[in-house]
């Protein structure tokens, strides 16, 4: 909470075109809380393919389509209409960027060439993730990284990547009753089976009927690289992830 | 029995096709027909029909499909009468289809206020049936009276505010000559009622708050002013005993849900079964399961009366496997507390004293920072019917187990028509619609259908699935249980021992209860999944 005090002065409180004291903000936040999470969590990544902490919209293009959502709704889904006035809607708005900004970068100076290099080198990231096409699909994507998670989130993650696995990327392992191993990124799972994309880009339907053993892994999938980069290297790689936006499909 | 119904229909048209209370009360004696919300006015829903037995179950196939013109969720339990099925197309759309193709008669479309506030969806869970009339609750709080033939209007009352975030959801209960509802928004700062109308003019007959007001017994279980807007609602239907006149329904939370600072007190009647005179509306007698509750465990779930030995000698009792993570039996006729036992993990309490009401752990309340308990927000069940079959003996609950939140509180400030639930209670499992894809632990939660002996509280086998569920449950008299899932399957089981002797994929979440029915000798089974209601029969070489 200190340091989202600390940014909301820091950064003037100006999200968008429009500006908030920190009060606004608070006051965003206690609409959000009290209205927004049973469906899209405190952590604003409730519905599916929206995640409002991170600038990711399904719609929205600007912070005043993001009010106008909020006032109105959007008939025929679950959105619904609410009673607030423009400026709540907007300080909504602002509470939602600052949620996006309190989690922003820790590591700061790098550059993103030389982040480049490291992914395609040293770092060897290309063996397990992919970027635009190129490299393994074993890990997440992360032709979009810089849209989805911030440059203190990435630092963590190359540093400490067991300390925080999200859900999507836990892997599944199975051995089949004739002692077969099978394992790849858990896509999905029911009663009767498990979808994966396996080690070799397949997507499988693996029958649990058909395992004596089976397992969700969650750590070890990727090393740590707390010792095996320099602080400026980091720097450099993060950079490089940060920069990674969306793509405009032709 | 087929020839008898026709000459039936032959000799007494009008009398037969007329739903009249009295078929209402004796609903288990044309079990052909599917006559109320939860199959009879006793609330078991548990059907009588065998055609379909755990030997041929296998040969069930797809007959129809009824898509809705609609994305929200389907949680409406059809009504058949006479071979004609009507139910609700989210959220207000009345719908009357050919039972046996799935063919539409005519659709009634109703356009909800923009006003209207709901918490959790655009859904109507179903409606009722009187004569020739239907009747459903709207969710900007209007209860509509509908010619069963036409689908024309014939009434439209308003029973509550909108504005003011009251709604209505649930499939009205018909007790004698009257409709009764309860208004839902208990996350908008409402105070919560039911009421009953003329079934014919739509003439308020009584009402009965939910809070008590000034003056009136329980008014003190309320700090200061927090009774004007403590919650309280209605949304699932009660149930009703004739002998002893007697209409049980569950009331919902006290709000604000997870901030209970403002609210001092037991916070009567909120999270308690409520039996009513069904005449008046007078209260008789309460029974709260999570007094001064500060973790959203509506008592919303559907009263089912049975009629048991209970240590030698019989008696009127009540089933109810509560959101906050018990199963109870009471008496009916007094509200006495019988039993109580946890069927999933509970870390709220550390259990039941001998009069039901739960011992509670200081430390396991919310709080600023948020604290992990267990069951989650949604409940170790939830509004989904659970089932009691005569024939096993058994009471089925969908229930969910490793399931918890972490609970935090926030300031809590009621400004009208806005939500009043101040706090954020984060779970690994989507309250409602969430990914349709999984990849959760068994650790994290998972559903599953419990069988327990209602006698000795103990569990005697159990049906467990890879996601949660929002699916009720069907039991009938050749024992088998009909049930579905998140992860988009329709099961039916042995009900004697939970095996699973058929299953068809539905392609969507299952949030709603299954109901069974028979058209010229011939069963059906249909189930609402995703945004579609399916229904299925023996091949015909059966």
């Amino acid at each position: 909470m200190r340091l989202f005090f600390y940014l909301a002065i820091t950064c003037g409180c100006l999200f968008g075109q429009h500006s908030f004291t920190v009060i606004d903000v608070e006051d965003g936040g206690r609409l959000y809380r009290a209205n927004c999470t049973i469906c899209h969590s405190a952590e604003g990544n409730g519905v599916p393919g929206i995640d409002l902490a991170h600038n990711k919209f399904r719609r929205a293009k600007d912070d005043d389509d993001i009010a106008a959502i909020i006032r109105t709704g959007i008939p025929g889904t679950a959105m619904p209409p609410n009673n607030f006035s423009d400026f709540q809607a907007l300080t909504i708005v602002a509470y939602l960027r600052s949620i996006a900004a309190a989690t922003a970068a820790t590591t700061s100076g790098g550059d993103p060439a030389r982040g480049k290099t490291i992914y395609d080198g040293k770092g060897n990231c290309a063996s397990c993730h992919r970027i635009r096409g190129a490299g393994s699909r074993t890990g997440p994507d992360l032709s979009e990284i810089g849209n989805l998670r911030l440059a203190g989130e990435l630092e963590r993650a190359i540093i400490t990547p067991d300390a925080d696995v999200p859900a999507q990327h836990r892997h599944f392992r199975g051995v089949t009753k004739d002692g077969a191993t099978i394992t790849g990124t858990l896509l999905n799972e029911d009663k009767y089976s498990v979808q994966i994309l396996d080690a070799k880009d397949r997507l499988v339907s693996v029958q649990r009927s058909n395992l004596r053993e089976s397992a969700i892994v969650e750590k070890g999938l990727m090393p740590a690289y707390k010792d095996k980069l320099t602080a400026i290297e980091l720097a450099d790689l993060v950079s490089y992830l940060v920069s990674l936006k969306s793509v405009e499909l032709k | 029995m087929k020839s008898r119904w026709l000459l039936l229909l032959l000799a007494v048209p009008s009398a037969w096709t007329q739903v009249t209370f009295d078929r209402l009360l004796e609903a288990n004696k044309e079990p052909q027909n599917w006559l109320t919300y939860s199959g009879t006015e006793m609330s078991q829903r548990h059907s009588l029909l065998t055609q379909i037995t755990p030997a041929n179950v296998k040969d069930l196939e797809l007959r129809w499909v009824f898509q809705a013109h609609s994305l929200e969720k389907f949680e409406a339990t059809p009504l058949v009468v006479n071979g004609i099925l009507y139910t609700v197309q989210a959220p207000n759309d009345v719908v009357a289809i050919d039972a046996v193709t799935g063919r539409i008669f005519w659709v009634y479309e109703y356009a909800p206020s923009p006003d209207a506030h709901v918490c959790c969806g655009r859904v109507n869970r179903g409606l009722a049936i009187l004569g020739d009339t239907l009747f459903m609750g709207t969710i900007d709080g209007h209860l509509l009276a509908i010619d069963a033939k036409s689908g024309k209007p014939i009434w439209n009352v308003t029973v509550a505010n909108a504005e003011a975030g009251y709604s209505l959801m649930h499939a009205p209960l018909v007790v004698k000559d009257k409709v009764i509802v309860g208004t839902a928004g208990g996350e908008f700062g409402i105070r919560g009622f039911l009421a009953a109308y003329d079934a014919r003019t739509g003439k308020q007959a009584w009402k009965f708050y939910t809070i008590p007001g000034p003056g009136e017994p329980g008014n003190e279980t309320w700090a200061g002013d927090s009774w004007m807007h403590g919650g309280a609602s209605i949304w699932v239907t009660g149930s009703y005993d004739p002998q002893l006149n007697l209409t049980y329904w569950g009331v919902g939370n006290p709000g604000p849900d997870w901030n209970s600072d403002v609210r001092a007190g037991s916070n009567l009647y909120s999270d308690c079964v409520v039996a009513l005179d069904a005449d008046t509306g007078k209260l008789k007698w309460y029974f709260q399961f999570s007094p001064h509750d500060d973790f959203d465990y509506d008592s919303v779930q559907v009263p089912v009366l049975a009629d048991m030995e209970w240590k030698g000698k019989m008696r009127r009792v009540m089933l109810w496997a509560n959101r906050n993570g018990f199963y109870y039996v009471l008496d009916r006729t007094t509200g006495e507390f019988l039993q109580g036992k946890p069927f999933t993990k509970v870390t709220w309490t550390t259990g039941l004293d001998d009069s039901g009401k739960p011992v509670r752990i200081a430390s396991a309340n919310p709080t600023r920072e948020g604290t992990l308990v267990y069951p989650g927000v949604q409940g170790g069940t939830n509004w989904f019917s659970p089932s009691y079959s005569p024939h096993t003996g058994f009471f089925y609950i969908p229930a969910w187990d490793n399931y918890s939140s972490v609970f935090s509180k926030l300031p809590a400030e009621y400004i009208e028509g806005r939500r009043y639930t101040a706090g954020a209670p984060r779970s690994p499992v989507a309250s409602l619609r969430g990914p349709q894809v999984i990849n959760r632990t068994e650790e994290e939660g998972y559903g599953a259908v419990r069988a327990f002996d209602p006698k000795t509280g103990v569990r005697k086998w159990e049906f467990k699935m890879a996601d949660v569920t929002s699916s009720g449950i069907l039991t009938t008299a050749s024992d088998l249980l009909f049930a579905g899932g998140r992860e988009g399957y329709f099961w039916a089981l042995d009900a004697r021992t939970g095996v699973e002797l058929w299953r068809a994929n539905v392609g969507g979440d299952v949030a709603s209860g299954a109901m069974t029915y028979a058209v010229n000798g011939r069963q059906y089974v249909s189930i609402s999944a995703g945004s579609s209601l399916f229904t299925f029969a023996l091949r015909r070489n059966q």
